[in-house]
């Protein structure tokens, strides 16, 4: 089926199968640890305390006993649901400016150019305390400003791939033929835009695990009852003298699920568009992100 | 005296671009090097400069003076460069750097080389600018490249190549990447220099036409080997090999009259 | 050359305009009464309403935010529901932690990440090139909170060096104290920015390295290096400059959550117990700020790049 046959490039670039490796480690851990965990993550154990790896604590025990695995295990669970929340979110937020930016009249056109570009300002962490300072923190807080953070990215990314379809002469030909709208949309429009936008995306959740983090640390994010990569971090800080083995491990997990997710990204974007050709920059970073992702070339 | 080139050799990522490629450049000979693209004629010029693409290698012998090139270092091959040896490129678009003003990059090979000062170097490019017949010289050194015309550029580049005086002077395709009518116009300039100077001049080209109005001998290449070798007179009355006489049927198609032939 | 800039200035006025309607706006019409949250969960509907009346909270929305408009224009930010301090005050004074913090992290970041950068592009085929590449990739990657504790437990903890938290109650006056207890956090900030930093620097190296121009320059006379040294870099510097609006963004938003880290009593942190606390009108404050200076910042930089490069600096 050759839609799917940019997922089978994909898989041939070794950094992006490395990529996807991790990020199916992560949602299986994810999805597995609904069902079970080595051990309960909110066992309290101060007898077991600051463990070392070993058995039966694969990654030790943190301050209080709990260990650490499990509690990575059901932070992966926050993460996935951050992530592909964020990700719904732009992607609907992206694709409603693209298209108001690309399909309406001039002035509506003028003045969302000019909205983006403010809100393109707006870091992402900026958005999630303008929130949290009325609504309070939560995983929503993080869903929706990485989502407007980045939808508003992907908007401007994919609008100009949009009017450049739109006006292209299938487009055009599609239309005398006779071909609906929408059918002249799915035809011609997605699968020129698809590959900008899956990009965008991949790099929108990598973006999303590490606004989690951040905004749960500070403690706009995740509640402290539900279990949170950014919050064992905010745990962990306070034995960074004891035991800065506790320390390490949640860091890494976020670190490598951020590299994997940007990975594939990257290979993604090879994957389907090995010609550069792109209007925008393809040098110029995605604004507005708490971390924002190079686009490299190489 | 002169160039030597000797049995070149040229492979890109394993493939050989460029077999045994061999011919002799003369102190004040105009030799002309000509082939369809993808012939190995640039990276043939590249390789005397020093300048391939890092991906590729090079074997075989080139010999300018007495002196083998291939194998020496970035540093030696920098000393040739420009003061011993100097080299126009096709695109005059890129081949100047964009945000320096003209009359900078003109002057740069003589304060290279020479170690002027930054006001005898000036004056020297108003001075190349001059000869290279570019319209007020005084104050066309001081524009940058995108405010002069295609023409204007290449002369540029002309200028930066024989400001240092060179001995022998490569010239790749120089008026490929211009207007018909600035072609005649630059093709006489560069004679005039080279005869002036009585430098030698190894010009590269895929137009036979082109060739027979600045060359004495002419050096054909097919997929990186030389097929034919011979006076550009020969080549034009009675070529031997198939890929002249299609390189004579192109260029039939337009004007020419054999001027420039001894 | 003016008309262009002043072309950008009006555009920065109107994004000044619409930053402060949407954070006004966002603070005000998200649901959660104000009034109530200040009073807390106690608070009788007479102390809520009295709270009401006082901020003016009872009063079209529009209004209200005129007047703060026009109080931010004649330079008064508001004073603070919570502790009635002015708000201008208190950031003019935290500033003196945050500013600092992240001029160092900024300059870290690009003594970082430049060399670096053209390093790893010049060497690509070696092992080396990669090697950075791949290495600025996992950095950025990298929660920057985490980076920071780990700087703190090798440099704070094992080796002492410098201090884990805290900023000198003598601030500047102590200048040496004050750099050293910024020293850490400015490193946190300035590697892992600089690593997506570094990774555009290879980027636009590696395009300059092809360019027909640094060619030529080695046909005149110049060692390949020589050439993309003299030639190629400064048009890679010119890049970077359009980049450096960005590379602000992320050193203010690395700011807030360092700040938090290591206890340093900046903008960052204030911002954060602002935004717990509720305190509405400081956090309206210091977002207009915030976003303000990152909207400034974008178009200094714009201007200096227009200024910069001659092909852009004359109208046609």
């Amino acid at each position: 089926m050759h839609r799917l046959a940019w997922l089978r490039r994909l898989w041939r670039i070794s950094t992006g199968r490395f990529g996807l490796i991790v990020v199916a480690v992560v949602l299986i851990a994810a999805v597995v640890s609904i069902f079970w965990t080595p051990f309960d993550p909110r066992d309290v154990d101060i007898a077991n305390r600051w463990g070392y790896p070993g058995w039966p604590h694969l990654l030790g025990t943190d301050g209080n006993g709990r260990d650490i695995l499990s509690l990575l295990m059901a932070g992966a669970r926050t993460t996935v649901y951050v992530a592909v929340g964020a990700g719904v979110v732009a992607t609907v937020i992206g694709i409603a400016f693209a298209a108001l930016g690309a399909l309406t009249a001039r002035w509506v056109r003028e003045s969302v150019a000019v909205f983006i570009d403010v809100l393109i300002a707006f870091p992402v962490l900026i958005i999630a305390m303008m929130i949290s300072a009325v609504w309070g923190g939560s995983l929503g807080v993080v869903i929706w400003s990485v989502g407007i953070g980045f939808g508003v990215n992907i908007a401007r990314v994919t609008r100009p791939e949009l009017r450049r379809v739109l006006h292209s002469e299938f487009v055009l030909a599609g239309k005398a033929s006779g071909l609906s709208p929408a059918q002249n949309l799915w035809r011609h429009l997605l699968p020129n835009v698809a590959p900008v936008f899956i990009v965008q995306l991949s790099w929108s959740m990598a973006v999303a695990v590490l606004a989690e983090a951040g905004l749960s640390y500070l403690g706009f994010g995740a509640p402290v009852t539900d279990p949170s990569w950014g919050l064992l971090l905010a745990d962990v800080q306070r034995y960074i003298g004891i035991h800065p083995l506790s320390v390490v491990w949640p860091g890494l997990t976020i670190t490598l699920t951020v590299l994997g997710l940007n990975l594939v990204g990257d290979a993604l974007r090879e994957a389907t568009d090995p010609t550069l050709s792109r209007g925008r920059d393809p040098l110029a970073p995605p604004r507005g992100a708490i971390r924002h992702v190079p686009e490299v070339v190489s | 005296m002169g160039l030597s080139v000797t049995d070149l050799t040229i492979d890109i990522a394993g493939r050989r671009v460029v077999d045994g490629v061999s011919f002799d450049v003369p102190d004040g000979a105009r030799v002309g090097i000509i082939g369809e693209s993808g012939s190995g004629k640039s990276l043939t010029a590249l390789a005397i400069m020093g300048l391939l693409p890092e991906e590729a290698t090079a074997g075989g012998s080139i010999r300018w003076n007495d002196r083998e090139l291939l194998g020496l270092s970035d540093r030696e091959l920098a000393g040739v460069r420009g003061d011993e040896i100097g080299i126009v490129f096709q695109e005059p678009q890129t081949a100047l750097n964009p945000i320096r003003t003209v009359g900078r990059q003109i002057a740069e090979p003589i304060r290279i080389h020479e170690g002027a000062s930054r006001k005898e170097a000036w004056a020297r490019a108003v001075k190349a600018a001059e000869r290279m017949l570019l319209p007020d010289p005084e104050r066309i050194v001081k524009r940058y490249p995108h405010q002069l015309s295609g023409g204007q550029r290449q002369r540029v580049a002309i200028a930066m190549a024989l400001v240092g005086r060179p001995r022998l002077l490569i010239a790749d395709e120089p008026t490929t990447a211009l207007d018909v009518t600035i072609q005649a116009e630059i093709l006489e300039l560069l004679r005039d220099l080279v005869d002036d100077a009585g430098m030698s001049l190894v010009f590269i080209t895929h137009d036979l036409a082109v060739l027979s109005q600045i060359a004495e001998f002419g050096v054909v290449l097919e997929h990186g080997k030389v097929v034919e070798s011979a006076p550009v007179a020969t080549l034009l009355t009675s070529p031997s090999s198939p890929v002249t006489q299609g390189l004579l049927r192109d260029a039939t198609a337009t004007l020419w009259r054999p001027e420039g032939v001894s | 050359m003016t008309r262009y800039a002043l072309t950008r200035l009006a555009l920065l006025l109107v994004g000044l305009l619409v930053a402060s309607l949407l954070i006004f706006f966002t603070l005000r019409v998200l649901p959660g009464d104000v009034a109530q949250l200040i009073a807390g969960t106690q608070g009788s509907p007479e102390q809520v309403a009295a709270i009401r009346e006082r901020l003016g909270l009872d009063r079209p929305l529009w209004e209200q935010y005129f007047e703060w408009i026009g109080g931010v224009l004649r330079g008064d930010l508001g004073t603070s529901l919570v502790n009635g301090r002015s708000v201008g005050a208190e950031l003019v004074q935290k500033a003196q932690v945050t500013v600092p913090l992240g001029l160092m992290s900024l300059l870290i970041a690009l003594v970082f990440a430049v060399p670096l950068g053209v390093l790893s592009a010049v060497r690509r085929r070696r092992g080396a090139g990669t090697a950075m590449s791949v290495g600025a990739q996992t950095l950025a990657a990298v929660p920057v909170v985490w980076a920071g504790m780990m700087l703190v437990i090798v440099f704070a903890v094992w080796l002492g060096w410098l201090p884990a938290q805290g900023f000198p109650r003598t601030g500047w006056s102590t200048p040496w104290l004050a750099i050293r207890s910024l020293l850490l956090p400015a490193i946190t900030i300035g590697i892992v920015e600089g690593a997506m930093l570094l990774r555009f620097v290879r980027s636009a190296t590696m395009q300059a390295i092809g360019q027909d121009y640094v060619r030529t320059a080695a046909a005149k006379g110049l060692t390949k290096n020589q050439a993309l040294l003299r030639h190629g870099l400064p048009n890679v510097g010119l890049s970077i400059i359009t980049v450096l609006g960005l590379q602000v963004a992320g050193i203010i938003v690395g700011a807030v959550v360092i700040e938090q880290l290591f206890t340093l009593p900046g903008i960052g942190r204030m911002l954060v117990a602002d935004v717990g606390g509720r305190d509405l009108v400081k956090v309206q404050g210091e977002l207009l700020v915030l976003t303000g200076f990152v909207l400034i910042i974008g178009f200094l930089v714009d201007l200096v790049h227009r200024v910069l490069d001659p092909r852009q600096r004359e109208a046609a």
